[in-house]
């Protein structure tokens, strides 16, 4: 049972062929139950429904580039925003760290050999593909301009296809929902022998956290969804205020899943850099149960928070007020993680390879995106900036800026244990730099915009705010040429030999680095046995149990 | 604001604290040993604690400024707003309405009862620092005290569709004699007009155009065209020709004469149009050939 | 950590029905149990989120919800709620039987439960086809006359929705059911491998349950 620790990978997959190898061919792809092959689909399905954001993304910036029409008519700007919204959140965020790197990473961070449910995990990929084509398939019914918060009456009286786009979120739902409960069973019932919940490796806990949430929450937003359906299908009168309904109370149902959505992007994030941090500073983690406990502490207040959405909607002063005081509260778990991450670095042996530089990045784009939510999150502030540019500033750098760089960290860490293939590290910190300058770039300027004023979601506006739309359009440059030269050295390193780097590149000391490059279709040879804790730097590590946290 | 520089410093504060750890302790060689702390309670309380002092500070400071814009003085102005795609429509207490253009007097407060007749819409006052969400169903209210004269933009916050980013309102904070000269009279724009054109514009904005058309076309009341200085039958048989006169009696006492073939539905414009505004739409119904 | 620690297990001859990455039957066993109570969460915010919304309605319109309730049946309502309730005991049975190697009597109550969710759905279809007879429809199809009090179609949209939702679970448990029905037929179960017909019992406890929630919340406001 004792599992060596192979410092060159090479040669020792010899017996056995690696999951990229074996079996063969694209049908033992699409039908594979193996979690390794699922999470590389998620990942490449990611990647793609990136782009295709990105694209919208880079449209909208063009068309802001003068205060009238530059590219596109207003009906146009509504559906591609609408759709870039959509695509992003529901077919990208969501799913990006949980169910690509989780996939990959979760089993192979346990010691385990696969997920507790191999074909719902399946199920799970081809539920997304199915939600993904639905989703595309409304711009044959003349798309979708309701934003993708679809906040009714104007989403039950508008056209196009609100009913197809609004089941394609229901259908993403339950993916997302299956691999949630995945997640959840694998981590209670298939951690290698001798791992306790505290010697979990936090992407583990973040990975908990974050699957509670998508159990908890994604229900509601599913039935949230279907109400809104029945509203346009049937004309229940739920949301419509002519019928005696409330159409605020869709905001209510809405934001209860929506806001702890914000914690599946942001939690799995977290568990990234809280992996990157450790093996990069070659230094045990600093306070790993504040950090773990910080995860749970956000998925549940997470729960709590969800009307500081709507303060300015028509909600009592005392509710607002309980709100405000609830979301101030959740800032505090995590500021505790950021403050540990450089505790971490601190005295540390730090190496600034690609992964640790998004790490940094990522600190940093936190940082500016935690503390711009304590305006929002005050009462007297939200009300001038909500719903201007401001609001969507800081959600991109929470969301898109927070999550995505992460995202790029993880892969960037766990690309040679995938692929068993580097890229090229030069590059690599160009792209970093790029897409650290060109985000800030685009997002920066919209803070000032929506302090001075400018509302969202706006086709026309005034001319005195077109020096700074330039600006951050020029910036989206910046982040869309650093994103497609990390696109590039990815798939440069595929013309390396398979098996040319080492099992542990970078020196990490939890389980997934103790298998081959690329692993085996069955992870281990063997069932691997913990025998220190998963930060555990120094020479003769304690073994389990001897030394907790 | 406190806040921003609270904002900026912790910012700078965590960007040095990377950037030093980062240069100080660059990996060496590969034997470098790292020393293995794994917590400092005190630590730890010290950083969860002083950001929890500092967010409850702001929580207090955000929730008191809220409470003071929540209730209004009983002495406000009462401002009726009416918000549909794209328009801002604004009534004053005196019954009389502008579209998109509200006129209220310097250092009075002025409360705004807002709904909306299709979906939700967003008053936004950038200058006023206010916000608040105009619903179908539901009335909102929003107050305020504008201190200078001047004038103030107004945006829709609230995404309402094709036009969102033109549902624009401008808020023009009057000097009390001003103010006076714009209850009589109208707005600046409105006194400019030749009556013709204003004429036109209250064909268009004070629902007339519902009903009668331009070109001739019946609609629920009779068209205009053409219809200047000639004899037409009323439904009970008598004569009358259009002039000054009877035109002014069809806005004030409309159910006086009703046009032969026309239902007696058109309501009083009593109160609803100045003086001025009556004769603009004689003009107008002279200049429609 | 109660399974991981004893490797042993493992290693005597196992059963076909473990799966290559379980290391026992046992730990196989419970991960579908802790599987199917988190899916049964998921189920039961479904329905949540529809009571939520119907106590909200409710509170704003009584009188429409309270005239609209007496066009319900309630002895068919009552009728439906033994039969589920008879059919969670019949389902407690089948996992018992089948858990100690008694196929036929799992077979018997297996099919007892399985007539009595037919029994459900066919007097499910009797309400039904009565409501659409009098127009007692959702939303804008609502075309009942001679109502005093206005706004009953709200109601209706609700019941429509609710019992709909659960009639499709109802199916849905009806389709498990008949599945493992046809496995214990095969004799794939054994007090050794009985997980599928515990998480399908499990399931149906769920689908009674919501029920007896709906039954006293639609048919017997007062």
């Amino acid at each position: 049972m004792s599992q060596a620790i192979t410092e060159h990978g090479v040669g020792h997959a010899a017996h056995h062929a690696d999951y990229l190898e074996e079996p063969k061919g694209l049908w033992s792809w699409l039908t594979t139950v193996d979690h390794k092959r699922i999470g590389l689909m998620y990942m490449w399905s990611v990647m793609f429904f990136f782009l295709v954001g990105g694209l919208f993304a880079l449209l909208i910036r063009l068309e802001l580039l003068t205060p009238k029409q530059t590219i596109m008519t207003a009906e146009m700007y509504n559906r591609v925003f609408t759709l870039h919204g959509a695509i992003m959140t529901f077919l990208v965020i969501i799913p990006a760290i949980p169910a690509a790197l989780g996939n990959f990473a979760l089993p192979l961070l346990i010691g385990a050999k696969d997920v507790a449910f191999p074909k719902l995990n399946l199920t799970s990929l081809y539920v997304y593909w199915t939600g993904a084509a639905m989703a595309v398939a409304t711009l044959a019914l003349g798309g979708v301009d309701t934003g993708w918060t679809f906040y009714t009456p104007y989403s039950t009286t508008t056209g196009g296809g609100v009913s197809l786009m609004v089941l394609a979120a229901f259908v993403l739902g339950f993916s997302s929902i299956f691999t949630g409960v995945n997640f959840i069973a694998t981590i209670h019932k298939l951690r290698a022998p001798g791992m306790g919940w505290f010697e979990l490796p936090l992407f583990t806990w973040g990975m908990y956290a974050t699957a509670l949430i998508q159990i908890l929450a994604t229900p509601v937003l599913g039935i949230t969804l279907l109400l809104l359906v029945m509203e346009r299908v049937l004309g229940v009168g739920i949301f419509d205020a002519q019928l005696g309904g409330d159409p605020v109370l869709f905001q209510h149902f809405f934001w209860f899943y929506s806001h702890p959505a914000v914690y599946i992007m942001i939690l799995p994030a977290m568990a990234v850099i809280s992996e990157v941090i450790p093996t990069f500073s070659k230094k045990t983690i600093f306070g790993y149960k504040a950090i773990a406990f910080s995860s749970v502490a956000i998925a549940l207040l997470g729960f709590m928070v969800w009307a500081h959405h709507m303060f300015v909607a028509g909600m009592s002063l005392f509710a607002g007020a309980i709100f405000s005081f609830l979301t101030f509260f959740i800032a505090i778990p995590s500021a505790i993680k950021v403050f540990n991450w450089i505790a971490t670095m601190w005295r540390g042996s730090i190496t600034l390879d690609a992964p640790m530089l998004y790490a940094l990045s990522f600190l940093l784009i936190f940082t500016i995106g935690g503390l711009t939510g304590l305006f929002l999150a005050s009462l007297s502030t939200d009300v001038h900036l909500h719903d201007t540019y401001f609001v969507v500033s800081h959600f991109h750098y929470v969301m898109a800026g927070s999550n995505l760089i992460a995202f790029l960290a993880g892969i960037h860490y766990w690309w040679p244990k995938m692929y068993g293939r580097m890229y090229n590290q030069t590059l690599a910190a160009i792209g970093c730099v790029l897409v650290f300058v060109g985000f800030n770039a685009t997002f920066l300027p919209q803070f000032v915009l929506g302090s001075r004023g400018m509302p969202r979601r706006y086709y026309n506006y005034l001319p005195q705010f077109q020096e700074l739309h330039v600006a951050s359009t020029v910036g989206s440059w910046i982040l869309a040429a650093g994103l497609f030269l990390i696109l590039a050295y990815l798939l440069a390193s595929f013309r390396q030999k398979k098996g040319s780097v080492p099992a542990n590149p970078w020196g990490g000391r939890t389980l997934e680095w103790e298998t081959t490059s690329p692993p085996t279709m069955h992870n281990f040879e063997g069932q691997p046995v913990l025998k220190h804790g998963p930060y555990d730097y120094r020479p003769n590590p304690a073994p389990v149990g001897e030394d907790s946290h | 604001m406190f806040i921003i520089y609270l904002t900026i410093f912790f910012f700078f504060f965590n960007g040095a604290l990377i950037i030093y750890a980062v240069r100080k302790w660059k990996r060496r060689s590969d034997k470098d040993v790292t020393p293995h702390i794994t917590h400092d309670t005190r630590l730890e309380l010290v950083w969860s604690l002083i950001p929890l002092a500092v967010v409850m500070l702001i929580f207090f400071w955000g929730f008191t400024g809220y409470v003071k814009a929540w209730v209004a003085p009983n002495d406000a102005i009462e401002i009726v707003v009416t918000g549909k795609k794209w328009v801002w429509q604004f009534e004053y207490p005196d019954g009389s309405r502008s579209l998109n253009d509200l006129h209220v007097p310097v250092n009075r407060p002025v409360k705004l009862i807002m709904h909306s007749e299709d979906v939700i819409h967003s008053f936004f006052v950038p200058a006023f620092r206010l916000k608040r969400d105009v619903i179908p169903g539901r009335y909102t209210e929003l107050w305020f005290t504008a201190t200078e004269p001047g004038v103030q933009q107004v945006f829709c916050a609230e995404y309402c569709g094709k036009g969102h980013s033109d549902m624009l309102a401008r808020i023009f904070v009057d000097s009390p004699e001003q103010y006076e000269i714009f209850l009589k009279e109208g707005d600046e724009q409105v006194r400019k007009m030749p009556l013709k054109e204003l004429g036109k514009l209250v064909y268009e904005n004070k629902g007339c155009a519902t009903c009668h058309s331009l070109d001739g076309t019946k609609g629920q009341g009779p068209s205009w065209k053409g219809i200047w200085a000639k004899t037409h039958k009323g439904a009970d048989g008598t004569e009358y020709t259009v002039d000054a006169n009877y035109v002014r009696q069809s806005i004030l006492q409309p159910q006086a004469v009703v046009v032969q073939g026309f239902e007696p539905i058109m309501p009083t414009f009593q109160g609803l149009l100045r003086e001025r505004e009556i004769l603009g739409v004689i003009e107008y119904i002279k200049s429609l050939e | 950590m109660s399974t991981a620690t004893n490797t042993a297990a493992a290693e005597h001859g196992h059963s076909k029905f473990l799966q290559h990455h379980f290391r026992e039957m046992s730990q196989q066993f419970e991960a579908a149990k802790i599987g199917m109570w988190l899916f049964l969460v998921t189920e039961v915010l479904l329905f949540g989120g529809l009571f939520v919304g119907y106590g909200i309605m409710h509170a704003k319109h009584p009188e429409a919800f309270m005239a609209a309730h007496h066009h319900l049946d309630k002895v068919m309502g009552a009728l439906n709620t033994i039969v589920l309730l008879f059919s969670s005991f019949t389902m407690v049975m089948a996992v018992w039987a089948s858990q100690t190697n008694r196929r036929k009597l799992t077979i018997l109550f297996l099919v007892i439960t399985l007539l009595c969710a037919c029994t459900f759905m066919v007097v499910k279809y009797f309400e039904y086809s009565h409501k659409f007879h009098d127009g007692l429809l959702p939303g804008k199809y609502y075309t009942h006359k001679g109502d005093t009090v206005p706004g009953q179609f709200m109601f209706f949209s609700f019941y429509f929705m609710m019992t709909g939702l659960h009639g499709i679970h109802v199916l849905l448990g009806m389709m498990a059911i008949i599945w493992i029905l046809f496995r214990t037929i095969r004799g794939d179960f054994s007090s050794d491998y009985y997980a599928p017909v515990d998480i399908t019992g499990l399931y149906w406890h769920l689908v009674d349950l919501i029920w007896i929630y709906l039954f006293p919340l639609m048919y017997l406001i007062s």
